[in-house]
């Protein structure tokens, strides 16, 4: 078939209507946090003493690294999937959810005695964390790479570990409402951990996935 | 690169393309076809693969231009988006062809500049695939490319409605794009 013969063929399929990737990747990221919600609020739901909880600043300082993480690689995640598309100064935004939770783990480790540090590293749910962020984040991620299924990801692997990020800070977002655990020591060794598994998941995939 | 004003150009008609403009449609694949040949022409000598070989790639890339165009954003340059596709296709055909050489694509978009040799060559690639889809779909590409018919025509010939021909002639398309990547293969 020479190629004129081909485009014959292309121009008779420009009426089926296509929806922007734009849209399809917010209609995803919707479905995603509905999905995730749904999964936490009838698996593991808040803490019970929330309320109390929600007094202290360092609560909101774990919730708040997490969901700027998420944000920030909302943001980002669409660009991988158009071709052509820069990072822009997302790439670099990436950085202000782990560069807060930085600071705040100097200031907790200033205003606390050193004795203190290692018991509240370690926490009392580090395996729940690590089991529990990635089972929040599994449904997210399958909606994330059905939208980048539909765009058009020029590097499989980086489009697939930032669906893992925001994915997996999503259900750590989600999982620091359920968490007692509220020192940002912990935070910043065992949600890492827990984000770092499912991004690595997502860089593995995307290769196999993320073709077109 | 294309020119700026030759850029500006492919945006327009695509817009109007976006629109339902079919002839505006017709008249973008036309002028990005020769582009797309002379980068895939350079690119492939340096990898050891010939001029017809690279004429599959041009094929493979209008395929993928068409079927992700819902990615192009209206309001940004529409070149550097078609070269994205253009060199995503090339380091597949690269990795497909088992020719590991380590040239990179990227500096086509340095190099690119006349050496626009029209013909296209017949390709066998294509018709290869064609092979491979199901009885309708490939009569149906086929009334609409080599005997160069219009959806109507093919509508009445193959007793479809236009509706089914054009949800089937998407199909296919879909589906000639995952049997280049070897999908199913």
């Amino acid at each position: 078939m020479k190629t004129e013969q081909l485009i014959d063929v292309l121009v008779a399929d420009n009426a089926t209507p296509q929806a922007r990737f734009p849209l399809i990747y917010a209609a995803s990221l919707i479905v995603a946090i509905g999905v995730a919600a749904l999964i936490f609020f009838a698996s593991i739901g808040v803490r019970p003493d929330l309320a109390a909880a929600a007094t202290s600043p360092w609560v909101w300082l774990k919730i708040g690294v997490n969901l700027a993480l998420a944000a920030t690689s909302a943001k980002l995640l669409p660009r991988l999937g158009e071709p052509g598309q820069s990072m822009g100064v997302w790439g670099l935004a990436l950085l202000i959810g782990p560069v807060v939770l930085a600071a705040g783990v100097g200031a907790e480790l200033a205003m606390s005695p050193a004795s203190s540090w290692w018991p509240k590293l370690v926490g009392t749910h580090a395996k729940y964390c690590l089991m529990l962020i990635p089972m929040l984040s599994a449904g997210p991620l399958a909606c994330l790479f059905f939208a980048l299924r539909e765009g058009a990801p020029t590097n499989a692997g980086a489009a697939g570990a930032a669906a893992g990020l925001l994915a997996s800070s999503m259900g750590a977002t989600l999982y620091a409402f359920h968490c007692t655990d509220d020192s940002l020591l912990f935070v910043a060794v065992w949600y890492s951990i827990a984000i770092a598994l499912i991004v690595a998941a997502g860089y593995a995939l995307g290769p196999r996935l993320l073709r077109w | 690169m294309p020119s700026d004003g030759e850029s500006e150009e492919w945006a327009r008609l695509m817009r109007q393309a976006k629109r339902g403009d079919a002839h505006a449609y017709r008249r973008f694949l036309l002028s990005v076809a020769p582009v797309l040949r002379s980068v895939a022409r350079r690119n492939c000598a340096r990898i050891g693969l010939d001029g017809g070989e690279a004429e599959d790639v041009v094929q493979e890339t209008l395929l993928a231009v068409h079927l992700k165009r819902h990615t192009w954003d209206p309001d940004r340059p529409i070149a550097p988006w078609i070269m994205a596709i253009a060199r995503n296709k090339l380091i597949d055909v690269r990795r497909r062809k088992g020719n590991d050489a380590n040239l990179p694509i990227e500096e086509m978009l340095d190099t690119l500049t006349a050496d626009r040799d029209d013909r296209s060559l017949d390709r066998m690639d294509l018709d290869r695939l064609l092979e491979k889809l199901d009885d309708r779909q490939r009569e149906l590409v086929r009334a609409l490319s080599i005997e160069g018919r219009s959806v109507k025509e093919t509508a009445e010939r193959l007793e479809m409605s236009e509706g089914a021909v054009r949800v089937a002639l998407h199909r296919a398309i879909k589906a000639l794009a995952s049997l280049y990547r070897g999908d199913g293969q």
